[in-house]
């Protein structure tokens, strides 16, 4: 069980917190010109971010258990080439297709 | 709103279409997970429209069944929601001159599927306009929000989590890898993409989702000094001919 005042306490705080980390940079330096060092680190956030976040994910992922899951691998392969390719839509169609396809297959063995 | 800035706003609450094979499971979970842990329907709803962050959501509920110290408890889920203080930098270029109150707005509402939507859309059209930018921004976060809000509320309701069967958990990895891959468009971006890959794994051991964060700082010099050796190299070549 968890404590009302505990949860309340913790939550309002996790409000307050996670709206200072998302207006940060956003809030603080609003239309100022940024320094050109930061801008050209800037334009990687979002290569350098999701990578690091899924990676653990198509590796070690919670619903086997954190086993490694071929099935899960080969899928992952099979959205990042139809996106790299094609769109963005095709590769979620091919990752999940390509998933229940392999479970599909491996699972009859 | 005129006939540009609506129609952004329509194209941007069409883009996010996909993601909600994360948001929907994902919400349903997090009601459920919540009344398993004993919270009541105004506590679970509470914690989902004032922090509307899911992943951190579901790790601050499971330290305090631990009955883990508050601090602990905050400080841990604060470190899961870091990486959105590299989206806010990385949003500055883009939308910095938007009014605070709207800029606040956009704070409450950046979430990773809005960032990754708004960002690849913003580099593949760098004709945008600030209100268009503004407009597809909100029209992503007009379709997610609702839909975290509501399906949190359902999986509360209900208690019944999405059968596992479906695999959705996979949703989330293939839908930012969808949205990534296309991102690979110059050897830059390749290198700072392997990077970030090889060093989550190499500090996947860190606590508090810390190797996220080294991943990814990494990452993002590794980009960016690939991009400054390649620039010297084609000034170098450009002096000799």
């Amino acid at each position: 069980m968890i404590d009302t005042t505990t949860f309340w306490t913790v939550t309002i705080l996790m409000a307050i917190g996670t709206f200072l980390i998302r207006f940060s940079f956003l809030g603080i330096l609003g239309g100022r010109e940024l320094p050109a060092w930061l801008m050209l680190h800037l334009k990687y956030v979002a290569v350098a971010v999701f990578p690091a976040l899924i990676t653990p994910m198509v590796i070690w992922p919670d619903a086997t258990g954190g086993a490694i899951d071929p099935a899960r691998l080969i899928a992952a392969a099979a959205a990042f080439l139809i996106g790299w390719r094609f769109s963005v839509y095709g590769a979620i169609f091919a990752g999940m297709g390509t998933l229940y396809l392999m479970q599909f297959v491996l699972g009859a063995f | 709103m005129d006939r540009s800035t609506s129609a952004a706003f329509w194209r941007g609450l069409l883009d996010v279409l996909p993601f909600l094979l994360i948001v929907v499971p994902f919400a349903v979970l997090f009601g459920v997970v919540a009344r398993d842990a004993g919270l009541n329907l105004f506590e679970a709803m509470s914690m989902s429209v004032l922090v509307i962050a899911g992943a951190s959501q579901f790790t601050a509920l499971a330290l305090m069944q631990d009955q883990a110290p508050v601090l602990i408890t905050v400080a841990t889920a604060l470190a899961v929601n870091l990486r959105m203080a590299m989206y806010s930098a990385a949003l500055v270029p883009h939308v910095g001159k938007a009014r605070l109150g709207t800029r606040a707005l956009m704070s409450y509402l950046m979430v990773d599927q809005a960032f990754a939507v708004a960002v690849k859309k913003y580099e593949e059209t760098p004709s945008m306009t600030l209100p268009e930018k503004l407009a597809y921004y909100f029209g992503c976060m007009s379709m997610l929000a609702p839909l975290w809000y509501l399906f949190s509320l359902i999986g509360a309701l209900v208690g019944q989590a999405i059968p596992a069967e479906l695999s959705l958990d996979f949703a989330m990895p293939v839908c930012f890898i969808a949205l990534t891959a296309p991102l690979l468009r110059s050897a830059p971006h390749v290198v700072a993409a392997i990077v970030s890959v090889v060093m989550a794994v190499a500090f996947a051991w860190l606590p508090w989702n810390l190797g996220l964060l080294v991943a990814a700082a990494l990452a993002m010099i590794a980009g960016a000094q690939t991009e400054l050796y390649l620039n010297r190299k084609r000034a170098a070549q450009e002096v000799t001919v």
